[in-house]
């Protein structure tokens, strides 16, 4: 029994599909139970007032905009090392996820920085790096879309991750050089010290653990829609040739 | 090798628009700088570095798309890739054709229009060097973006998706680089981090390169 037996597309939809319903249905309750508990039954913040509470969606997707190009990362390695589709795959059904939460991260970022910077935007390192990370996810789709073959396309795109994460890092830390930061530190960290206060912290890690499954439920649904795609076009491709 | 890095050059040169436009590009953008921001020169002092590093930028993307597409056309890059050069070598002496057609004229056409935007006094220099430093990464990336989309009918737009992310670390070190020096600063610092990221770039580029143009070569 090993991780890799489920780089057989028929057994990987056997397992999701066991596993789907139970993503899902969890996500929906860390969600709702975390969002509730977040947004209705915690103080407003001494300073910030009620907007604090956006951290619940923010924090999360912004978490989940990272993760996913590192799951994307970790599935083209993969593919280029062991050649699995469906690890291609699952990189290609994680990509537009990855820039929603990227788009969620950036939208709940501009509305909280409004009332609390007196701006909707500003040149600040993290924010410039999530924007780049934002191209990068465009160009990481616009390539998977652009190329016919899906081999080919896998392979490029793989590569293109791969120059892509070098270089989205180099970004980061190049515009930590360029411009001054105005974002506030971490919010959570492993060691305790940095914290958000519990009150806050434990609504929180519920929102990120829903944030998780939900993106977890949906590279598995997306992932399998790919592959009976790429089934379905076998067969049309066969019947073609028999026709 | 040589032999390829002379053709190349010959073809840019003799192909008409090659060798000019990116130069004539470059002069364009910058003539309408102050057109769309207004003529006040003291505005004109602080944004040129910036400025001639963004058009500089743009007019190397610009020819990036014939750097292969050419080849790849008329069936010229199959003969390479049978020759027994290695293709991470091809696609390096293409970069460096590519950047002595392109980079260079922009690298010695900069301080002519950093007169017209009115560049400090102190900022040539720098500006000059700073630019020599970074258009080779710039050539050397755009190899890798032209040989991902090479395969693509109208990769032009997509290319420059993909590579203009690419560009913005070499962009902001070069750009801060002319600005301190523009500003009367020490700019080495970020002439150094240019200088290693193009160096870096020039080592590990061809191999990310020719790996995807034998994909697209399969």
């Amino acid at each position: 029994m090993s991780l890799w037996e489920y780089a057989n597309p028929v057994k990987f939809l056997a397992l999701s599909e066991r596993v789907m319903p139970w993503l899902w249905v969890s996500s929906a309750v860390c969600l709702v139970v975390g969002l509730i508990w977040g947004f209705f039954f915690t103080p407003d913040d001494f300073r910030q007032g009620s907007t604090v509470k956006i951290i619940y969606l923010h924090v999360p997707a912004a978490l989940m905009a990272i993760n996913a190009w590192f799951m994307m990362l970790v599935a083209s390695l993969i593919w280029i090392v062991r050649r699995h589709h469906v690890s291609a795959l699952a990189a290609k059904a994680a990509a537009p996820v990855g820039i929603v939460m990227t788009l969620i991260a950036l939208v709940t970022g501009a509305i909280w920085g409004q009332p609390m910077w007196g701006t909707w935007w500003a040149w600040d390192p993290r924010l410039t790096s999530f924007l780049i990370l934002f191209l990068f996810y465009l160009g990481y789709v616009a390539l998977w879309e652009a190329i016919e073959d899906p081999d080919t396309a896998a392979d490029l795109t793989s590569i293109l991750c791969l120059v892509g994460t070098v270089f989205a890092v180099l970004s980061r830390y190049a515009v930590l050089f360029w411009n001054q930061g105005l974002h506030q530190g971490a919010s959570l960290s492993l060691d305790k010290e940095e914290n958000v206060a519990d009150v806050f912290y434990f609504p929180l890690l519920v929102c990120i653990g829903g944030f998780v499954l939900l993106f977890l439920a949906l590279v598995l649904y997306r992932t399998g829609t790919e592959i009976r795609v790429r089934r379905t076009r076998a067969l049309m491709a066969r019947e073609a040739k028999l026709a | 090798m040589r032999a390829l890095f002379f053709r190349d050059l010959a073809l840019a040169l003799r192909a008409g628009g090659g060798f000019g436009l990116g130069l004539a590009f470059f002069l364009i953008v910058v003539v309408l700088v102050p057109f769309s921001v207004g003529p006040q020169s003291a505005l004109l002092t602080q944004i040129a570095p910036g400025v001639l590093w963004l058009g500089a930028l743009l007019a190397c993307l610009l020819s990036l798309d014939r750097l292969l597409a050419v080849d790849w056309e008329d069936g010229a890059l199959d003969l390479l890739a049978t020759s027994p050069l290695p293709l991470e070598g091809i696609l390096a002496v293409k970069a460096a054709a590519h950047w002595v057609t392109t980079g260079l004229p922009l690298v010695l056409a900069a301080p002519v229009l950093g007169v017209l935007l009115n560049l400090a006094p102190g900022g040539y220099g720098v500006l000059v060097l700073s630019l020599a430093l970074g258009t080779p990464a710039l050539s050397m990336i755009g190899a890798f973006g032209a040989a991902l989309t090479v395969g693509i009918k109208r990769g032009g737009l997509l290319l420059s998706l993909l590579v203009l992310p690419l560009y913005v670390p070499t962009l902001i070190f070069g750009a801060e680089a002319a600005r301190r020096a523009a500003q009367g600063l020490d700019p080495a610092t970020p002439l150094l981090l240019l200088a290693g990221i193009t160096l870096a770039v020039l080592a590990a580029m061809p191999f990310a390169a020719g790996l995807v143009l034998r994909v697209n070569l399969r």
